[in-house]
């Protein structure tokens, strides 16, 4: 028995009117009563809470418009619609929006004053005019400052993938095969670093690695250098940081895959005389596709905008393209070519994304 | 089998290799000497001194603030998104939906970070809001990427549901929302306070974002730690850093640790509800049983 759900049925608006109730009372009483010092004590004066309740008014009468909109449009019913209008609003406001207002400040010329840009399009005279400044790319391209610092990111997290997957496949194929019991414990383990900050743990490496740091001090002592290594603020550090920070991510979607395989195939394998090997080869592997993609794309695509482990860890010679989007940004103030910068970042990168989306809506899916 | 001896060794040696770094900046926190890398001792003046540091604890309790509002947010937020990834299998624009839930997972954050200030500098300029960047629209940015990680972690648990108990509840008349309220939520509680803790954790630690969409005056504690961080490295930075690790470590102990309680739960209640029906009449076949990963 299903019966499409009335978003104003009669509970609906016993619930509606109490609110009103609420709502009539509160302010009532702010004007009149010692609730008012309640308020008062919250710091919220009477203006306050009206701009308040006319703010949530109007959110939930968009919300409620979007959802009966949606579910026209999607044939779900009302009820369905407004759940998935919750999180489809939401992303689409604060996540999908947002690129295209890069995609327009892109186009746009920099400019003493608050914002630092100019408006794209203006309307005078009965003349809609859209000027498009194409000077930002062009920029992008004359200067090769910015084509070397593409192809340095694109260089640091091919590496650090091919790194990352050579360390954390055996990591994962083992843990996939510990007992059950110590599973739990690994993947906890292997989890909470992804949940610390990545500045915590590049800074930790700042300490190991400088000039005057344990890593030199140790080798001086045993006597296997004379001169300190410089290895900080050189691109070996930032190679180092990344595989250190990234590869938990790696490991994580590997495992999930791994630990499914069925062991029925490699023990059918062997018995017919295949090697272990070959079997790793022509079973394991293939079959781990899957996770070997979304790990791949997991440190891939963040690597390529990474800033801070080549900020912290990187020196003159480190040129990546997250850090030169941050300096254009906050150094230069240059809003427009940062913009530029973040457009070509994320045409570069629309490629893995599809294919971590496509990868991820499969895993999603495929046990439904 | 000789691989398998070396996938074990790996497994120690990258385990070594994550945990080292972290280790020796936690000892290196109670070193008394001033320079960093000269050991003098043991000392805990330098968490005394944090106390001391007042645009220190104002950065960490903006921080605590939004990462609770980022947490709560995010997961009811990410629950709605899981829900419909597993529940709802087709509608219009049901691709854009899943892109748009999982992409937040991997984009660079200072594309994300970048965009969403200009959304704001937009906005204000449209409609007069916000007027000034600081905690909310740090928590707006932060809850947009945690409710992805909610949404991964709970649509694994809802798939795993049996959907069976919840169109019991249906055919006995009970409405949607109250299916969902008294049944699914109860079940994927676990996940949800994980999908919590995550969130809290995600949002103290996250530099870039804060950095683009806060204003003056809203520092958060990564921000304050990175622009002391970018001088070198200073024994205050190590104490303040070890005791992010401890709040992480324990954030992410008691997430894993309601995760293992619940399954550990189910499992003994499955176990008990297939002893209960092999005693009586067994009138269905019995769910399979999940196949254990197999032993090396």
């Amino acid at each position: 028995m299903s019966k499409l759900t009335n978003p104003l049925n009669d509970r609906g608006i016993v619930v509606v009117a109490a609110a009103l109730v609420i709502i009539g009372a509160v302010t009532l009483l702010n004007l009149i009563g010692p609730a008012g010092t309640f308020w008062q004590a919250l710091g919220l004066s009477i203006n306050q809470i009206c701009t308040l309740l006319v703010v949530l008014a109007t959110v939930a009468a968009v919300y409620v418009g979007v959802a009966l909109l949606f579910s026209r449009f999607s044939h779900l019913n009302p009820g369905r619609a407004a759940v998935v209008s919750g999180p489809f609003l939401w992303l689409f406001l604060f996540f999908l929006l947002p690129f295209f207002i890069v995609l327009k400040i892109s186009f746009a010329e920099a400019d003493v004053a608050i914002p630092p840009y100019t408006e794209i399009y203006s309307y005078a005279e009965q003349k809609l005019e859209i000027i498009l400044n194409l000077g930002n790319y062009l920029f992008l391209t004359e200067d090769e400052l910015y084509l070397a610092a593409y192809l340095g990111s694109l260089k640091m997290a091919a590496i650090s993938t091919i790194v990352c997957l050579l360390i954390g496949y055996p990591m994962a194929y083992a843990m996939a095969r510990a007992k059950k019991e110590s599973q739990t414990t690994l993947l906890l383990l292997i989890m909470m670093p992804t949940w610390t900050a990545i500045l915590i743990r590049v800074y930790a490496w700042m300490g190991i690695l400088s000039n005057n740091g344990l890593l030199n001090g140790f080798l001086l002592d045993i006597g296997l250098i004379d001169t300190p290594l410089q290895i900080l603020n050189t691109n070996l550090a930032v190679y180092i940081g990344v595989v250190y920070s990234y590869l938990p991510f790696m490991i994580l979607p590997l495992f999930a895959n791994l630990v499914k395989h069925d062991n029925s195939l490699l023990e059918a394998a062997s018995d017919l005389g295949s090697s272990n090997l070959n079997n790793f080869w022509k079973i394991t592997v293939p079959l781990s596709k899957n996770g070997i993609i979304a790990g791949s794309m997991l440190v891939f695509i963040p690597v390529v905008g990474e800033f801070v482990i080549p900020e912290l860890l990187g020196g003159p010679e480190t040129l990546m393209i997250g850090k030169v989007l941050w300096q254009e940004f906050f150094n230069n103030r240059d809003w427009p070519v940062a913009s530029a910068l973040a457009v070509v970042m994320l045409a570069i990168l629309i490629v893995p994304i599809i294919l971590f989306n496509r990868n991820q809506a499969k895993e999603l899916e495929g046990k439904a | 089998m000789k691989h398998f001896r070396l996938t074990t060794f790996m497994l120690w040696a990258g385990l070594l290799f994550i945990y080292a770094p972290m280790l020796i900046l936690v000892i290196y926190s109670f070193n008394a000497s001033k320079l960093v890398t000269v050991w003098g001792g043991w000392s805990v003046k330098w968490y005394a001194g944090l106390l001391d540091n007042r645009q220190l604890m104002g950065a960490v309790m903006r921080s605590l603030e939004i990462a609770c509002y980022t947490a709560i947010a995010a997961v009811v937020l990410g629950t709605m998104a899981a829900f419909v990834l597993t529940r709802i299998p087709q509608f219009r624009g049901r691709t854009l939906f899943g892109g748009l839930v999982t992409a937040p997972l991997v984009m660079p954050e200072v594309i994300t970070g970048l965009s969403l200030l200009l959304l704001f500098v937009a906005m204000a300029q449209l409609i007069g809001w916000p007027q000034e960047r600081g905690i909310v629209t740090i928590w707006i940015a932060h809850t947009t990427f945690c409710a992805s990680y909610v949404a991964i972690v709970v649509s694994a648990r809802l798939r795993e549901l049996d959907l069976s108990i919840e169109e019991a509840a249906m055919d006995l008349g009970a409405r949607p929302w109250k299916v969902f309220l008294l049944i699914t939520i109860p079940m994927i509680a676990p996940s949800l306070a994980a999908g919590g803790m995550m969130s809290f954790a995600l949002s103290l630690d996250d530099l870039v974002l804060a950095s683009f969409v806060s204003g003056p005056g809203s520092t958060t504690l990564p921000m304050e730690v990175f622009s002391a961080v970018r001088l070198g490295v200073k024994p205050e930075i190590n104490a303040v850093a070890s005791l992010i690790l401890l709040v992480v470590s324990i954030f992410t102990f008691f997430a894993w640790f309601f995760a293992r309680r619940a399954e550990e739960k189910r499992k003994r209640a499955i176990q008990q509800a297939m002893e209960a029906e092999t005693g009586g009449q067994s009138w269905r076949p019995q769910p399979a049983p999940v196949s254990p990963p197999s032993q090396g």
